[in-house]
């Protein structure tokens, strides 16, 4: 299969009013084919969201890329203006689906415009005409099993959660794009909901809307149905990479056993199974960490850890930051 | 507090917004008694050596007449301001906060005294009241017409926080309504507060000039700067070609309102701590 | 009625908003708490749970049926918040971000009816703070905006352990924290418990969580709960379809979730 995205050592900071830089991401490497689902997990500022933008070449100030490269087929995304990459990059070639679905409508319009300006945007010399474009949305529409007319004729409000966030990743692959990148595109739903926004990923995907898809989430649960493989963040580094089973059944790292031992789930035997809990918060990223970054926390940290930084390596077929790890 | 006028400071609309307020205010409150107004001379002597900026109809010193027109010109804008906005964010706050019945009364005056456009009453009152119209009256008559814009705006402010958390907490802390208003409210606002003071003080600058430009303006021995624009207009000054009867006044107004149009501006990227951080 | 039921409720319904656009979030509900007891109250959102629970907290008070506390409806909400605590979902949105952390924990014991004295204030604050591990130093002049989710979260835990209230309210309490962080705050909420020998209501999204946490579970759908029972039961053995529904859409790793 053909490769479709690489990132070399991607690392981006972020600059603050003080001229403080915030190491957000560091070193980040993988690479897709085509038709691959990476998810990516980790806790609230881990980086994660920041990966994003960086994934997209976007970089809006504060953000700013430190080194490394984005290709997609091929087409390197960095040293680019945001209008460069806004008309040239977004929705033909990596489309993100946000998470709050609301604030990525704008309320006044009804879904129809909001979508047709996305064609219209990119539509180049062959301007099409409004029922030209309307029919183009509505045969896409109808592909979702929703109602169509109803969805496309309403404004965000009148929409519920689940319908507002089918809407938003319709919106979003409407150019076939050729990695989606989905950020918590379910975490402010309920399990329900989630599973109907799910279905339709899944539907877009068998119906070849899109094949390559970057899906990232708090929820490792999640992501042992939808990704092939899973990178797990921590401060801003790829702790473990490898197939989603590996990573979920049979974690290596010491951050990511505890992340699977605190879940919690409605099994039988879960009543007695106490979950791990693990003190203290990840480090600043204001200041240069020397060691591991996962050291404070780590329950089988050993005392050199805190001063020796570690590389991923392969350990049991997946890529483990930890040399402790077996 | 340390760190706020550090980030402040790094802000050039700030700077150069506080520079010239601070240079304003200053000229304003102390200039009348540092400067020693040179004796009448001629009408409408050319601005020279003798009169930096020339002399009035009545042959008086203009740097002099500027310097007691802008203090009596700040002392109206503060003085409308502060009233406009005490009004305004009290009934706002107690809307916003209160909410049903109380909200709708409360909006309900709010919005009578947004349709009467303020500037007639203004007029009205101001020529209905010949007699002894001073300086405080035309203060507390701009105030008490244009609060109500400050009050809706807070009004939407508070209602939006009223559903928060922390108050909901501060509830079952026990605080009493009054506190919730004023301790967990009211901080949240104090910035746009203050940012809706400034506008007010600007605009109450700008009234008062306005008024005083058609001669319903204040009575008294001090004029304000309006008043001298008044005089200056009433005595053909630029038709004669008496520019300096005009210019300076009018550039006195533009710089204090621009002034606090940059305060105003640079606060907001200060206050909100989002963008502070 | 035995002497232990700490709340009551028969047919108690709530209605928002008027008109067309009235919507009703709790629809003729019954139930009975008993002292002690560990209740937790699921649903997705918008299912009426959390203003369920703003009901019991004496927030909202419902349109109509019987609601009681200790055998007498709420009139008094001093009073009752005296006895009745709660921690909300978003532990920054609770604290006022112009005081630091130790005013407002401080602040919170003016709800007590025999308030105690400004030294025992201090202490009981202190003890609290180190209740749920943190050092008082840590926190000292430090504002809410100066510290991460996981320890706000905790702020709002010692503030419960500093009052020491007969009954907790816990709407989401871990829902805004990191999969690690939430074991920890369950393990200082079963502290409390044993011991204050607190009556804990749960309300949560999360049927697991529900699951290990609680003494019974109430699921609720559409403002009205329609399986109740001990969570073995309801977890093993779901009745309702709504339950099974629930229990079917959460993706759990051992389990088939969804085709591919």
């Amino acid at each position: 299969m053909a490769q479709i995205l690489e990132v070399k050592d991607l690392s981006l900071h972020y600059l603050t009013r003080f001229g403080q830089k915030i190491h957000a991401v560091t070193d980040v490497s993988f690479i897709m084919k085509q038709g691959e689902i990476l998810g990516i997990a980790g806790e609230s500022g881990c980086g994660k969201s920041t990966l994003v933008n960086g994934l997209m070449g976007l970089f809006i100030p504060p953000l700013y890329p430190t080194s490394g490269d984005v290709l997609v087929n091929g087409e390197s995304l960095m040293n680019r203006t945001p209008q460069d990459i806004r008309r040239n990059v977004l929705s033909q070639k990596v489309s993100m689906i946000p998470q709050g679905a609301f604030n990525a409508l704008n309320p006044t319009r009804k879904i129809k415009d909001i979508a047709a300006d996305v064609i219209a945007a990119h539509s180049g010399s062959q301007s099409l005409s409004k029922p030209e474009i309307y029919d183009r949305l509505k045969k896409r529409f109808d592909l979702f099993g929703m109602e169509t007319e109803h969805i496309l004729n309403s404004y965000p409000i009148q929409l519920t959660a689940g319908e507002r966030q089918r809407s938003v990743i319709g919106i979003s692959t409407l150019l076939n794009p050729k990695v989606v990148i989905a950020d918590e595109p379910t975490s402010a739903l309920d399990v329900t909901t989630q599973k109907v926004v799910i279905k339709m990923i899944f539907d877009l995907l068998e119906k070849n809307i899109f094949s390559t898809m970057i899906f990232i989430t708090h929820e490792l649960p999640l992501l042992r149905h939808v990704a092939h493989n899973i990178a797990i963040m921590y401060a801003g580094e790829f702790v473990e990479y490898g197939t989603s089973v590996q990573v979920v059944h049979d974690p290596r790292h010491p951050y990511t056993k505890a992340l699977m031992g605190a879940m919690l789930s409605a099994d039988a035997d879960q009543k007695n199974r106490k979950p791990t809990t693990i003190e203290g918060a990840p480090p600043s990223l204001a200041k240069k960490i020397e060691g591991c970054r996962f050291a404070e926390r780590c329950p089988s940290a050993r005392p050199e850890c805190k001063s020796k930084s570690q590389n991923l390596r392969m350990v049991g077929e997946r890529l483990v930051r930890c040399e402790y790890a077996e | 507090m340390f760190k706020l006028l550090k980030n402040l400071i790094k802000e050039p609309m700030f700077v150069i917004g506080s520079v010239l307020f601070l240079t304003t205010i200053l000229a304003g409150l102390i200039g009348p008694y540092l400067y020693a107004a040179v004796p009448d001379g001629g009408p409408y002597e050319r601005p020279g050596s003798m009169y930096w900026l020339g002399t009035d109809n009545l042959g008086q010193d203009y740097v002099a007449l500027l310097l007691r027109g802008l203090q009596n010109s700040l002392y109206v804008g503060f003085m409308a301001g502060v009233i406009a906005t005490t009004i305004g964010t009290l009934v706002g706050l107690f809307a916003g906060f209160k909410g049903g019945i109380i909200d709708d009364i409360l909006n309900m005056f709010t919005n009578l005294f947004i349709v009467i456009p303020s500037f007639v009453v203004l007029v009205l009152v101001s020529a209905s009241w010949s007699g002894g119209r001073s300086l405080t009256l035309i203060a507390v008559l701009i105030g008490l017409t244009t609060w109500p814009w400050t009050a809706r705006s807070v009004r939407a402010q508070a209602a939006s926080l009223r559903g928060r958390d922390h108050i909901s907490l501060a509830r079952i802390n026990g605080a009493s309504n009054l506190q919730i208003i004023f301790k967990h409210i009211l901080p949240y606002l104090a910035s746009y507060v203050f940012m809706v003071f400034i506008m007010q003080v600007a605009s109450g600058i700008l009234s008062e000039s306005a008024i005083s430009m058609i001669g319903l303006g204040p009575i008294g021995d001090s004029p304000s700067l309006g008043v001298i624009l008044n005089t200056a207009k009433n005595q053909s000054a630029i038709t004669y070609g008496y520019w300096w009867g005009i210019f300076p006044a009018a550039i006195v107004i533009t710089v204090i309102v621009f002034a606090l149009y940059l305060l105003n501006n640079s606060m907001e990227g200060v206050f909100n701590p989002r963008l502070r951080k | 009625m035995p002497s232990n039921i700490i709340f009551s409720a028969k047919d108690i319904s709530k209605f928002f908003g008027h008109g067309k656009k009235r919507v009703c979030a709790v629809k003729k509900v019954s139930f009975d708490i008993a002292d002690g007891e560990i209740v937790s109250i699921v649903g997705g959102s918008g299912c009426g749970k959390s203003v369920l629970a703003k009901i019991m907290l004496g927030l909202y008070s419902p349109d109509s049926g019987s609601f009681q506390y200790k055998g007498k409806p709420i009139t008094n909400t001093r009073d009752h918040w005296n006895e009745v605590q709660s921690v909300f979902q978003d532990p920054f949105g609770c604290f006022n971000q112009f005081f630091s952390i130790r005013t407002q924990l401080k602040d919170a014991f003016g709800i007590l009816k025999d308030k105690p004295s400004k030294q025992n204030i201090e202490k009981r604050v202190d003890e609290a703070l180190l209740a749920v591990n943190v050092k008082p130093s840590d926190i000292e002049g430090k504002y809410p905006f100066e510290l991460s989710g996981g320890q706000m979260q905790r702020m709002l835990l010692a503030r419960i352990f500093a009052l020491k209230p007969k009954v907790l309210i816990a709407d989401e309490p871990t829902s805004m924290v990191d999969a690690c962080v939430r074991a920890n705050i369950l393990d200082y909420l079963m502290k409390l418990k044993a011991e204050l020998g607190m009556t804990i209501i749960f309300v949560t999204h999360d049927i697991g969580l529900a699951y290990y946490v609680s003494d019974r579970i109430f699921i609720m759908h559409e403002a009205e709960i329609v399986e109740a029972g001990k969570p073995e039961e309801v977890t093993q053995h779901p009745k309702s379809q709504h339950t099974i529904r629930l229990l079917e859409d959460i993706p759990d790793i051992n389990r088939e979730w969804i085709k591919k």
